[in-house]
């Protein structure tokens, strides 16, 4: 089960890197986003030096664009190389949906976090999660831009 | 199915060889309200002294909670004062009815209080001002310091007389105070009387707490908690402050109500990336899993018998409604219009399932029937969400919030209400910010 789990992820993100060249010359730098995932910088923070701390989700979607799980392959290469580290998970959502809908959304992106970082042999036990929902929005403006940078699961060391 | 469904209240008076009538339609909100006199209450001159010498204005404010609870349905209007002739003592003994019928009163109300033995005695009549009859006749016995709810329930009983619905004024909302920036909210849970008044906060504001929902049976609530930052559902006795935890479950609990007879809680429990519905038996602590779907599955509410669940799921690739019976089975989508559907609520009537509707960059309050047939779209905005039925399923209240610019500024999230006629929508005047309302069944029975 998990070896073909492996695959198809590897398959995946084989596909997915032939898509973004494909289309890399039409991407925005900066700021902005790309099919409703946002693919700015701005309130990004780093767990590492060039370890990102948080990954970006399109509108009622949880599934992970290449280049959040770049990040999260980042992330777990960090972890492996800090044993003691462990992390909490935190999903949330824009405010463009019903509360009780993003709670379950929110913990539903999380845990796509968790398990692309699982995949990559980090211990469940060193993950929490934890859903918001779209109680803590990091930009609190009503328009698209703010709602992509707060559709994200961000990880947060734990101790 | 497709009838309008009409309730016509008619009184019939026979007055000599001609009838008359007091009809209030309830279908039609604020089109036509009923002109209703509220005679100040006659204050016994001997019980003016009593203690802190407030009793003397409390004819006045009795009839003022009364007044104000009949205009915000929409279907009275409240006359004004300074044209009442009569003096309100006599004109509750026996109205000199042409007085009432020259400043257009159709109905009229009268009233006295006194204090004896330290309890506080009202009385009041309605009128029939064009039958020239007395319709009802009550009185209460109760501590100065309930007034407000006796204004409350002479309220219920003269709109449960004149409409022939349940009243629904002697009741409260829970709801979710909010005050600071978006960024880091504080939410309270916070209670308040059905028009506004006696506010209180439960909690301090040290952890989020959201969607708190009124047991229909008595004054337990259940909410959701980040207390230690685990998001768990909670019970909550408001009388005496008790909290725990629902369940013991290893991971976010969310989405709770009640079940109709007030013994079970329905909730959604979300465990690695996918959330189901689990009840619990109150007393027995059973836990049962409901639905058991890779989809989110959550916003469960039963219908008022208890044999089926109403909730939204994602199963069919966006979020819908669906309904089951209660053990699970038999799950059927009802949702079928274009956007999503979510937040389906059953009214205590049965009728109908009241919703959030997401649709072109709007949100919606509407209804629907229970087998989604006869959708109805009550009131459109830039965000709503949320509706609760109030006890007789007549009126839904929500939560509002504006568009918000940069850095949250302008941002407001406030309390409304609207009859499910779609008439008569207004915003319920909060101490703060709030959101999450839901209304209390009636508190006298």
């Amino acid at each position: 089960m998990k070896f073909d789990k492996n695959i198809k992820n590897i398959l995946i993100i084989l596909i997915t890197t032939l898509a973004l060249s494909a289309c890399a010359a039409g991407k925005k730098s900066g700021v902005g986003t790309s099919n409703d995932v946002y693919t700015g910088k701005d309130t990004i923070e780093y767990l590492a030096t060039g370890v990102k701390d948080r990954v970006f989700f399109a509108t009622n979607k949880s599934s992970l664009t290449t280049a959040s799980r770049d990040t999260l392959r980042k992330q777990a290469s960090w972890m492996r190389k800090n044993k003691n580290l462990n992390v909490v998970l935190e999903g949330h959502g824009d405010e463009r949906g019903t509360r009780e809908y993003n709670l379950a959304l929110a913990e539903k992106r999380a845990n796509a976090a968790r398990d692309y970082l699982l995949t990559y042999g980090i211990s469940g036990k060193r993950i929490s999660v934890i859903s918001y929902g779209k109680e803590k929005p990091v930009n609190s403006a009503s328009t698209p831009l703010s709602w992509s940078q707060n559709r994200r699961s961000v990880t947060v060391k734990t101790k | 199915m497709k009838k309008i469904f009409y309730i016509l209240i008619v009184f019939l008076f026979k007055i000599n060889f001609a009838y008359s009538l007091i009809e209030v339609d309830i279908t039609r909100g604020n089109l036509d309200p009923l002109p209703i006199a509220v005679s100040p209450l006659h204050v016994d001159p001997q019980s003016e002294n009593y203690q802190d010498n407030k009793i003397k204005e409390l004819g006045k404010l009795i009839s003022s909670v009364v007044e104000k609870n009949f205009s915000s349905t929409g279907l009275f209007n409240p006359l004004n004062k300074d044209a009442f002739v009569q003096k309100p003592d006599i004109a509750h003994l026996k109205p000199r009815f042409e007085d009432w019928r020259l400043i257009t009163a159709q109905a009229l109300v009268t009233g006295k209080l006194l204090i004896k033995d330290e309890k506080l005695k009202i009385e009041f009549r309605l009128w029939d001002v064009a039958a020239n009859k007395e319709m009802i006749a009550l009185a209460f016995t109760t501590t100065p310091a309930n007034w407000r709810r006796v204004a409350h329930i002479i309220s219920d009983k003269i709109y449960e007389r004149l409409t022939g619905e349940t009243g629904y004024f002697d009741t409260r909302i829970i709801y979710v105070s909010e005050t600071g920036p978006r960024t880091q909210r504080v939410k309270k849970l916070a209670i308040m009387d059905q028009d506004g008044e006696n506010t209180k906060y439960l909690t301090l504001g040290n952890e989020l707490v959201l969607t708190p929902r009124f047991n229909p049976t008595n004054q337990l609530v259940t909410y959701l908690s980040y207390f230690r930052n685990l998001p768990r559902v909670y019970l909550l006795d408001i009388e005496t402050g008790i909290q725990e935890v629902v369940g013991n479950f290893p991971g976010m609990t969310f989405a709770p109500r009640f079940s109709p007879d007030g013994k079970k809680i329905i909730m959604s429990f979300a465990k690695n990336g996918n959330s189901d519905i689990y009840t619990m038996d109150l007393e027995s602590r059973l836990v049962e899993k409901i639905t058991e779907d890779s989809s989110i599955d959550t916003s469960p509410s039963y219908s008022p018998d208890g044999k089926y669940i109403v909730f939204n799921s994602d199963r069919s690739g966006l979020q819908q409604i669906y309904t089951m019976k209660s053990d699970g089975s038999g799950v059927k989508r009802i949702s079928f219009g274009n956007g999503l559907y979510g937040t389906p609520v059953w009214s205590p009537r049965g009728d109908l399932i009241a919703f959030t509707k997401v649709k072109g960059g709007k949100f919606y309050i509407g209804v629907m029937r229970a087998d989604g047939s006869g959708e109805r779209l009550l009131t459109e905005n830039f965000y709503q969400e949320a509706p609760s039925w109030s006890p007789n399923g007549r009126l839904l209240v929500f939560y509002r919030e504006t568009k918000a610019g940069k850095n949250g500024k302008g941002f407001t999230a406030k309390l409304w209400s609207i009859d499910i006629t779609g008439y008569n929508e207004r915003e319920l005047k909060t101490e703060t910010d709030a959101s999450d309302p839901s209304w209390s069944s009636l508190l006298s029975k």
